[in-house]
């Protein structure tokens, strides 16, 4: 009962800390039309919109696919709205693929976004309940003490985080739609910065982003009749576990590595290492890489830092990891799932510039969001299947 | 005729309601009391600090109650530097999970009475509740926990805590 | 599209809603209703291949709130799970398309919500465009007001007709356990109620309303193993509108149409439609933009005017349309939900016995 799914657009924004330039239907529409240009495709072309973001509270529009349905020029066709906290740009793409791979529609244009200078993230990340003491210093402050957990169970030096932290805004001096542009990074100015949530520091961390991602997702009918070179859809996936349970390993969670595993299957991946070229993964704090690649099945439990350390990771290495810069250079929240699938569409379709790596032809993109409880991931190659 | 306006602020106030759920009642009640009580899973039996509306794993409803000492240990934590809307505490402060004694699952507090660098995993800490006369049926009957003095429990020991 | 898969409705459970639940929270108020739903579907918990949910955080005031929610399902061994921020409804869509893969068999969907919480009117107007319309605080009440009155002046309805609705919905709440607005009210009366906000009165209106609800959804050999008479899902369809309530024709529901058309309500001999209307009028609008004869009986369960938990009032119409297929009352259903000011969005089903 399955379709062939094909990326044959991609729009991004590019990524600041305020897009005072733009409405949020500007924003949305500044991606919308890029991916609409890059597939060769007008807005009557579309038969679906789907959109993703995180809490509405980051904007303080409730629903926004409501008030966005004419920008994205859906009057008169289905839309859907997904919400799965941060893994939510991940798990949109996955549906817009789904409503592909179902028959359902042949063209469908997926987007998401975040214009979080509305409103402020961190309030709406860390909100004041009554009955409690406010403890929670957003998002950095729940994930410090889990960095904290991995150092101490993997032994790792505690530079391996700051290593992660320059090359990804390296690597972002080669995506001028990265946030983050810091030519003169180094990892003494990395050590040198300020320790937020010991122990992550400053430099060490996601910045706050405006900015939306799209893509235009077509069956194998309008794949053939695409202006550019397809990304095919190899396999999607998404795992949940609860948030907190006796005895969770919130390091290494069991539902990313099920995710991972469930994926890689129907991309008949069977060594993670040495058949993917290319990974875009959700990392916003630096040692999250590590970690990550323990959770993905690239190193082994406790070795993930040694295979960051050995520069593997780097445009250049056995296995670049986030060539785009990452989380770390550009951080929409809602959207920073989809810059990830995106991303890893891009290199196989050998349209990631500066930033390509050579002769990708196999790529992995990851979202993760909640209290490292929600994953989505897709893998897409440059082969048909 | 002045600039294009870029930027209009639309204040918004909303007031809501927080319930607390028939378990959350119960605990906080005992917190009024100067007491932890936990829950008891009757499919997984493991004890849950603060019990919940069910058991996460088997989405079933929580068992007996169990006291739960209100002594454990740090399993892992942060030292917070930065400021944030909302924010009541001072700045560094220490922000732990903690296993307390009885209960299989740590739960979230501030640790006080120890400089912010000389915390570490598997210090043994006891909560520091407020003046008798004054406890309510609030987390912030407990103002943080401070060091028991006890030898570090064994990383072992909290190991799957993480 | 080339043949959908056969996908049915096999159980459906929900909550009694009630003007205000003050002592369980979402996952106090979900584990029964999950767990009756489970059961009642004939499929081990383990077995369901996928779990999709709605919910809205601006409606309790709290990000994230669905995530809360999930330790009523018991995620554990992890499971593949997914959440749209809209009514359930929606998150059924989401589970039919998924089923449409052909690797999985099953899917658990589930919305909760409490409008109590908060003051519903005005969270209502952060639904609407931030820069030009939500800084005048039109609120919900107005709003469908508006769209009264615009089908009044359009001649095809008058506020008889909408006391009507109102009366007779409540009266079919009466046999309804799970409503909590209910009664026999005499028309005439009605109408000489004061105006809330003309031309809508009191009854014209949705009650507030807190509850949760969950559907089970099987494919094919599998709906025919576990359920005797299972309600099949022979067509599904969703569309929107543009936003402006200026920008379209609040009296024709233009989206309901299309969807309707596209679920071959037309093709179909309905017997019972569900409607998600939460006001009065707006019932009117639905029925003749899907083309219902005189003889479709129309919100037996009472609709949205006899409960109206946000978020599970959709889903609950499929709940209420498909458990009438199940338990042998009715051969064909119309099933439909809304979302957004006066009508904007609308998912329409047609389920069937077969």
């Amino acid at each position: 009962m399955s379709q062939l799914c094909a990326v044959i657009g991609i729009g991004q924004t590019k990524y600041a800390t305020k897009r005072d330039d733009l409405s949020i239907a500007g924003l949305v529409r500044e991606a919308a039309q890029r991916a609409l240009e890059d597939a060769g495709l007008t807005w009557k072309d579309i038969d679906a919109v789907v959109l993703g973001k995180a809490p509405d509270t980051f904007e303080g529009v409730m629903m926004p696919e409501l008030y966005l349905a004419d920008a994205l020029g859906a009057a008169g066709k289905p839309m859907f709205r997904v919400h799965t906290a941060g893994s939510v740009g991940g798990s949109t793409a996955n549906v817009a693929a789904h409503l592909v791979q179902a028959g359902v529609h042949e063209r469908v244009l997926t987007v998401a976004f975040e214009k979080q200078s509305e409103s402020d993230a961190m309030w709406a990340l860390s909100p004041k309940y009554p009955f409690q003491p406010p403890l929670l210093a957003g998002a950095g402050g729940y994930f410090a003490p889990l960095v904290r957990s991995y150092i101490r169970r993997a032994g790792a030096p505690a530079d391996v985080g700051i290593q992660v932290a320059v090359k990804d805004r390296l690597h972002a001096l080669k995506n001028p739609y990265a946030h983050l542009q810091m030519p003169e990074i180094s990892t003494e100015m990395v050590k040198a910065s300020p320790m937020l949530w010991d122990p992550i520091r400053y430099l060490e961390t996601c910045p706050s982003s405006d900015g939306a991602c799209a893509m235009v997702l077509g069956n194998e009918q309008a794949a053939r009749k695409a202006a550019n070179k397809p990304a095919w859809v190899r396999g999607t996936s998404m795992r949940s576990e609860p948030a907190m349970f006796a005895g969770r390993d919130q390091v290494l969670p069991r539902a990313g590595r099920e995710c991972a595993a469930d994926v890689y299957k129907q991309a008949g991946v069977t060594n993670p290492r040495k058949q993917i070229d290319v990974a875009e993964i959700y990392v916003p704090f630096s040692w999250f890489e590590p970690m990550w690649l323990e959770n993905l099945g690239f190193a082994e439990p406790n070795e993930g830092w040694k295979m960051t350390a050995s520069g593997a990771t780097a445009l250049g290495g056995e296995l670049p990891i986030n060539p785009s810069g990452g989380v770390l250079s550009s951080n929409p929240i809602g959207a920073s799932g989809m810059i990830r699938f995106a991303e890893a569409a891009l290199q196989v379709r050998g349209q990631a510039g500066a930033h390509q790596v050579d002769g990708a032809r196999m790529a992995m993109g990851h979202a993760y969001g909640g209290a490292s409880q929600f994953f989505s991931m897709w893998m897409v190659s440059s082969d048909r299947p | 005729m002045g600039d294009p306006i870029k930027v209009i602020k639309t204040p918004i106030h909303l007031d809501y309601q927080v319930l607390a759920g028939r378990d959350l009642v119960r605990f906080l009640n005992a917190i009024a009391e100067g007491k932890f009580i936990g829950r008891r899973c009757p499919s997984c039996k493991k004890v849950y600090v603060p019990p919940r509306g069910g058991c996460p794993t088997c989405a079933v409803v929580m068992g007996d109650e169990v006291p739960v000492a209100d002594t454990g240990c740090v399993t892992t934590f942060c030292i917070v530097n930065v400021p944030y809307e909302g924010q009541v505490m001072k700045l560094p402060y220490v922000y732990a999970s903690i296993l307390l004694d009885g209960s299989d699952i740590p739960f979230p507090h501030l640790i006080q009475g120890i400089e912010a660098k000389d915390v570490r995993m598997g210090l043994r800490v006891k909560a520091e509740w407020v003046p008798a006369a004054e406890l309510k049926p609030t987390m912030e009957s407990i103002r943080w926990f401070k060091p028991t003095g006890e030898p570090d429990a064994p990383y072992d020991s909290y190991k799957d805590h993480l | 599209m080339s043949t959908p898969r056969d996908v049915a409705i096999v159980s459906f459970a929900q909550r009694p809603a009630v003007r205000a639940e003050r002592q369980a929270d979402d996952t106090e108020m979900l584990l029964p209703v999950l767990t009756e739903a489970i059961a009642r579907s004939g499929i081990a918990k383990k077995d369901l291949g996928f779990t999709c949910s709605g919910s809205c955080d601006y409606l309790i005031g709290r990000p994230f709130s669905f995530v809360s929610a999930l330790d009523a399902v018991g995620a554990w061994p992890p499971i593949s799970e997914s959440h749209v921020e809209m009514d359930g409804a929606f998150a059924l869509y989401e589970a039919w398309v998924r089923l449409q893969h052909g690797d999985i068999d099953s899917a658990l969907v589930y919305s909760f919500g409490k409008s109590s919480l908060g003051n519903l009117r005005e969270v209502m107007v952060m639904q609407l465009d931030p820069y030009v319309l939500a800084p005048l605080w039109p609120d919900s009440i107005a709003l469908a007001a508006l769209q009264a009155r615009a089908l009044i002046d359009s001649g095809r309805a008058s506020e008889r007709d909408m006391a009507e609705v109102a009366a007779r919905s409540r009266r079919s709440a009466l046999a309804n356990a799970n409503a909590h607005v209910k009664g026999d009210f005499d028309v005439d009366q009605l109408l000489r109620e004061p105006h809330l906000v003309a031309p809508l009165r009191k009854h014209d209106c949705p009650p507030i309303s807190d509850g949760a609800a969950a559907i089970v959804l099987a494919a094919g050999d599998l709906a025919r193993k576990v359920c005797a008479r299972p309600a099949w899902i022979r067509g599904i369809d969703h569309r929107i509108e543009p936003h402006s309530p200026g920008a379209r024709d609040l009296t024709r529901s233009s989206s309901t149409k299309i969807a309707g058309q596209k679920a071959g309500v037309a093709e179909a001999d309905i017997d019972v439609a569900e409607l998600h209307a939460p006001f009065s009028h707006q019932e009117i609008i639905l029925r003749d933009a899907l083309g219902l004869g005189a003889s479709v009986d129309v919100n037996p369960s009472g609709g949205a005017l006899g409960a109206n938990p946000m978020m599970v009032a959709g889903l609950t119409r499929f709940g209420e349309a498909a458990s009438r297929i199940i338990d042998g009352r009715a051969r064909r259903a119309v099933a439909h939900a809304t979302s957004g000011p006066c009508l904007q969005q609308n998912l329409v089903a047609v389920l069937e016995a077969r």
